[in-house]
């Protein structure tokens, strides 16, 4: 269980980019955090990572504080920061430092092979399309085992077809061990595609403004009305947060009808 | 129909043979080209003072340059100088480039002994180092002391400046992957920051190199009995522009051959790069 406590940040020029932000999330829980720019997702996402220290309230694993980067976190960024000097095979296996050689050459070639990329085992970071160095990033986060994985927007640098791709390839993987996923994105088809919970924030200061229970059976079928009836509560959630107008949200039915 | 046929048969014999010759080309002739230019100016000077429309006495033809190396290697004075100055260079190149990666990394990773420390050598750096030498001399004495002193100097300053520069330089995001992975200071230093910091440390070496063989000109000019820069006073004073001829040559392989050492042994290690290689890769 990841539990956050009323967490804050207000950074030294005064920002208060995020303010008592609550929420628990069960262990093996997929969650996406969604807003408009500068409603503090990115903050929160590093104050769990430990990278950055909530100036507020408390993140606990299983009452573990989490003050600065832990075992039991792992982070996929933006970009897939791969290390340029290390071929692909040694940046999957750069968290597994404390491993024997020969375990740690087994267990970064079955990742090689989970993320199919076993024929790149020796090619410079440089070599690979932005797709497989995404994947190569979501490998060295996942070897150590991590209870909860972060991502932060970890697909929006790709295209469209890479970005559905790896979308599938994610839940492929999470199945394995299903840790605790925590996904910001700004993508509301990323959102209802991987999502358990959707929570979205609202800017200035960044607060959780709505809670969204996705209900539907994976695979999901993006072209379903019920998922874009979830996809619609979303975006109205999202104009709300961000005092927009918003047309009489259509009911359930009608959706249905108009397919 | 035939005829198209034809042509696309041809095209591809053509495009075949092409690439072999392009291969060659790659292999020898571009290597080759750069010593084009060199070879066609001292054949035409040759010619010119064999034709007798020079008479070669204050340029003398490359010929005589190279009787003159000859001359001066058979009686081992050669050697003896060549041994001297790189000895100069060695011990001053090595003790600049220890002082230097040393200050240089401290001032890259400390925030605190960057602002006692940088503007000081910035201060130092603003001095002509060649300035030194008459206080030098004063302190060190006339012999290989303060030679060996002004061409550690020399190569301080870029090395210093060079390695503080690429550890400030070091993408944050890249220490962030550090940090995620709970790295320890000294792990950080050997998996994160050295390899990050290496590209940008050999140009830093290089460039040092270079100035430390400048140096040792000048630190040969203040009065030495050996060395390849008391071949050039000497040659001067003595009016044999042939020996100065043949000291400048040896000083252009010399630095050239260092210079290739350094690339040789760093270029495996910089394989990962993704670098631009204008006009392909050689």
């Amino acid at each position: 269980m990841l539990a956050l406590d009323k967490v804050g940040k207000t950074y030294p020029n005064g920002v208060r980019a995020l303010e008592r932000f609550t929420a628990q999330i069960p262990q093996g829980e997929i969650v996406a955090i969604i807003g408009g720019s500068g409603c503090g997702k990115s903050t929160l996402l590093r104050a769990v990572a430990g990278l950055d220290r909530a100036s507020t309230g408390s993140i606990r694993i299983d009452d573990i504080d989490i003050s600065a980067p832990h075992e039991k976190i792992g982070i996929i960024f933006q970009e897939p920061r791969l290390l340029p000097w290390l071929s692909v095979a040694d940046n999957i296996g750069f968290g597994l430092s404390e491993l024997p050689v020969a375990a740690r050459r087994e267990t970064v070639a079955q990742a090689l092979a989970r993320v199919g990329l076993s024929d790149k085992a020796k090619a410079w970071p440089r070599e690979l399309s932005g797709g497989q160095a995404q994947r190569v990033a979501i490998a060295r986060a996942l070897v150590p085992q991590p209870e909860v994985l972060l991502l932060d927007e970890p697909f929006s640098a790709l295209d469209a077809f890479t970005r559905r791709d790896l979308q599938d390839h994610l839940l492929d993987l999470w199945a394995d061990t299903r840790p605790t996923l925590i996904l910001v994105t700004h993508d509301v088809d990323e959102a209802v595609v991987l999502a358990d919970r959707v929570l979205v924030m609202r800017p200035r200061p960044g607060r959780l403004f709505a809670e969204i229970q996705v209900n539907l059976a994976r695979p999901r079928d993006r072209s379903s009305p019920l998922f874009e009836a979830v996809k619609r509560r979303v975006l109205t959630a999202l104009d709300r947060s961000l005092d927009r107008d918003v047309p009489d949200s259509a009911p359930a039915e009608a959706v249905g009808a108009w397919w | 129909m035939a005829m198209t046929l034809d042509t696309t048969a041809l095209d591809a014999t053509d495009t075949r043979a092409k690439a072999a010759t392009d291969k060659r080309w790659h292999r020898y002739a571009r290597p080759a080209l750069g010593v084009v230019l060199p070879l066609t100016l001292a054949l035409a000077w040759e010619l010119a003072v064999w034709s007798g429309w020079s008479s070669g006495r204050l340029v003398p033809p490359p010929s005589r340059v190279f009787a003159t190396i000859l001359e001066l290697a058979q009686t081992g004075e050669l050697t003896r100088h060549i041994a001297t100055t790189l000895m100069r260079v060695g011990a001053g190149f090595g003790l600049g480039v220890i002082a230097g990666t040393l200050f240089g990394a401290i001032s890259g990773y400390w925030g605190v002994a960057r602002r006692l420390l940088d503007p000081t050598v910035q201060a130092l750096r603003a001095i002509p180092s060649i300035a030194w030498v008459p206080l030098f001399i004063l302190w060190l004495g006339i012999f290989e002391t303060s030679k060996v002193a002004l061409i550690a100097v020399g190569v301080f300053f870029p090395v210093y400046l060079g390695v503080m520069g690429a550890i400030l330089s070091v993408d944050r995001k890249i220490v962030e992957v550090g940090r995620t992975f709970r790295l320890s200071g000294p792990a950080m230093i050997r998996r994160i920051l050295l390899p990050a910091v290496l590209p940008a440390y050999v140009v830093a070496l290089r460039v040092g190199l270079g100035l430390g063989w400048m140096f040792v000109v000048a630190a040969e000019f203040m009065g030495a009995s050996e060395g390849l820069g008391y071949l050039l006073i000497d040659g001067q004073q003595l009016g044999k522009p042939a020996q100065i001829l043949a000291a400048i040559t040896i000083f252009a392989l010399l630095g050239k051959t260092t210079d290739w050492l350094i690339e040789l042994i760093t270029t495996p290690l910089l394989r990962w790069q993704d670098a631009f290689r204008p006009g392909g890769e050689t």
